[in-house]
């Protein structure tokens, strides 16, 4: 967009003409609003411990700064969030059950198989729903019907059941992965996959192609958008479906398990540090996915 | 032996307004290497008729041959080659990738694809655009670039849906130049379709008027003019007018103005 505006002069020419700007002042508003909340959330407390304390002549600056200081805050501090997120993140051994690189990992491997088995489950649904009238009737309804039930209830079921035949660990957990991402692939694909223009398809009758000739040369590369942007959301899907399926089930490690021990012991810092960590795993997954996305339509020609 | 036979044939569409007569009694015989032309207003079902030979859609009742067979057979032997109104080149695709297109459905080896993209590029005017992708391309270069498509599949017969109709008078009149160039070289029958008097006229051995509601041919007008290349400027002629007004006439009396 700078292309046809005058050249921007000097760093801060340059840093407001691009998008530093910008981003820089949504983080510093969110910090505001955080450091707020904190100080108004916390202050409760912090005055019932200055009174049974018995210290009464305390500054507003004392009192600030003891609100971002907190054991057990209700709300940490950005400040306590990073510390405890550097903590678990560098300084503890990776194989440690306080690390959060061990405990990410385990999350992370089971959103990236419950991911590639529901892409794939997506993806092979939606050849059958779009090549049969039959299927498309019959099928459909169930894959909508499928996502009107909420992930709470049927996480645990799914985690019991494949319990009770002796499948544990990442299995069932995947499987609530894929149960999640699944829907949004099989609609986009769908989608994509019906998205020809009747020209095109014309044409392929012209040369007498068969119809996996038609599929292979016209419907599967018009879908490829419908696919990437359906995977996007596919794959924070699975990372939801992951954390959720290690909640309720006393599972030992994980994001979801970390959440839930931190949830337990009160220990408010651990709980938004493990959030932090799930918040940085699905945007590093959504822009893995947006860079093969990209690699993808510079190959197939899409004008940059 | 004729390459199109057609006779009393009809096409009603069911709409949900009742049926639409989009062609009606319809009685037409193309010879080999004829340049035949169907001229009419919008909805005078010509884009239909040259949908039915290609088998893109079915008559509802009369006959119709192509090469002698039906048009299912016909489009199945892959007989012809089809233009239509928009380049209509997949956009993922290189040029010399779409040109490959048909080749590589009708399961021909890898030399031969080059061969025939090189061969094919070549007679369009299109040699050094081969790694582009359409978008990079102007209207009228997209436009040759599947005729070179078309051409490639090396049919005897070439199906023409107002291939110029998007580009500009004087892209138009270089193309419609290069065609006849084509045509003279090669043989071939060509059926176009088209709205432009002139257009038809300059391009075509036979033209057939057609007029609407129902779809039906007025008028049938074998040019008298010479077979082969002629010159853009054969169009001051007075052969040229006098056959350009037979069919103007022919336009305007069966067009009707109701609405």
């Amino acid at each position: 967009m700078s292309a046809v505006a005058a050249k921007p002069v000097g760093l801060w020419g340059r840093l407001c003409a691009g998008s530093t700007v910008p981003v820089l002042t949504i983080v510093a508003a969110i910090l505001i609003a955080w450091y707020v909340g904190v100080l108004a959330l916390n202050a409760p407390f912090q005055r019932m411990l200055y009174a049974n304390a018995g210290v009464a002549d305390y500054s507003v600056s004392d009192f600030v700064a003891a609100t971002m200081e907190q054991d057990r805050p209700v709300l940490p501090s950005p400040q306590q969030v990073a510390r405890e997120f550097w903590k678990s993140v560098f300084t503890v051994p990776i194989t440690s059950k306080k690390s959060l690189v061990y405990h990410g990992w385990v999350t992370l491997s089971s959103t990236l198989l419950g991911f590639v088995i529901g892409s794939l489950l997506g993806i092979g649904l939606a050849v059958l729903i779009v090549h049969s009238r039959t299927l498309d009737k019959s099928l459909m309804p169930w894959v909508i019907a499928s996502q009107t039930i909420p992930i709470l209830a049927i996480a645990p079921m799914i985690i019991v059941v494949f319990n009770a035949i002796n499948i544990t660990g990442i299995i069932p957990k995947a499987l609530i992965s894929t149960y999640l991402s699944f829907f949004p692939v099989t609609v986009g694909v769908v989608s994509g996959l019906r998205s020809p223009e009747r020209l095109h398809l014309d044409l392929m009758r012209t040369y007498s192609a068969t119809t996996s000739q038609a599929f292979w040369k016209l419907r599967w590369p018009s879908s490829v958008p419908f696919l990437f942007a359906s995977m996007k959301v596919g794959i924070a899907s699975s990372l939801v479906g992951a954390i959720v399926g290690e909640m309720p089930t006393g599972a030992v490690a994980g994001i979801g398990a970390r959440l839930l021990s931190g949830s337990y012991y009160g220990q408010t810092v651990q709980i938004w540090a493990a959030l932090l960590t799930a918040a940085l795993m699905a945007a590093v997954l959504v822009t893995l996915v947006d860079v093969v996305d990209r690699a993808v339509r510079r190959r197939m020609g899409v004008r940059s | 032996m004729n390459v199109i036979d057609i006779k009393s044939l009809s096409l009603t569409f069911d709409t949900g307004d009742g049926p639409v007569h989009a062609l009606s009694g319809i009685d037409l015989t193309i010879g080999k290497g004829d340049f035949v032309s169907f001229i009419g207003p919008s909805g005078c079902g010509k884009t239909t008729l040259l949908r039915v030979i290609a088998d893109l859609e079915q008559a509802t009742s009369g006959s119709i041959a192509v090469n002698g067979t039906t048009p299912e057979l016909a489009r199945l032997d892959r007989a012809y080659g089809y233009v239509f109104q928009a380049p209509a080149l997949y956009p993922w695709r290189s040029i010399a990738r779409n040109i490959a297109l048909p080749l590589e459905i009708m399961g021909l080896t890898r030399a031969e694809i080059e061969a025939r993209i090189k061969r094919n590029l070549e007679l369009v005017n299109l040699t050094g655009f081969e790694k582009k992708f359409p978008w990079q391309l102007s209207g009228g270069m997209q436009q040759r670039a599947s005729i070179a498509r078309a051409l490639a599949v090396e049919p005897d017969l070439l199906l023409m849906d107002e291939p110029f109709g998007a580009l500009d008078e004087i892209v138009r009149d270089h193309l419609n130049e290069q065609l006849l160039h084509l045509w003279a070289k090669t043989a071939k029958t060509v059926v176009f379709v088209t709205h432009s008097i002139p257009e038809a006229v300059y391009l075509s051995t036979k033209i057939v008027v057609m007029s609407p509601r129902p779809g039906r041919i007025y008028d049938i007008v074998e040019s008298d003019l010479p077979r082969g290349v002629r010159p853009l400027d054969i169009r001051e002629t007075p052969e040229f007018l006098k056959i350009a007004q037979r069919v103007r006439d022919g336009l305007k009396a069966g067009h009707s103005y109701e609405d």
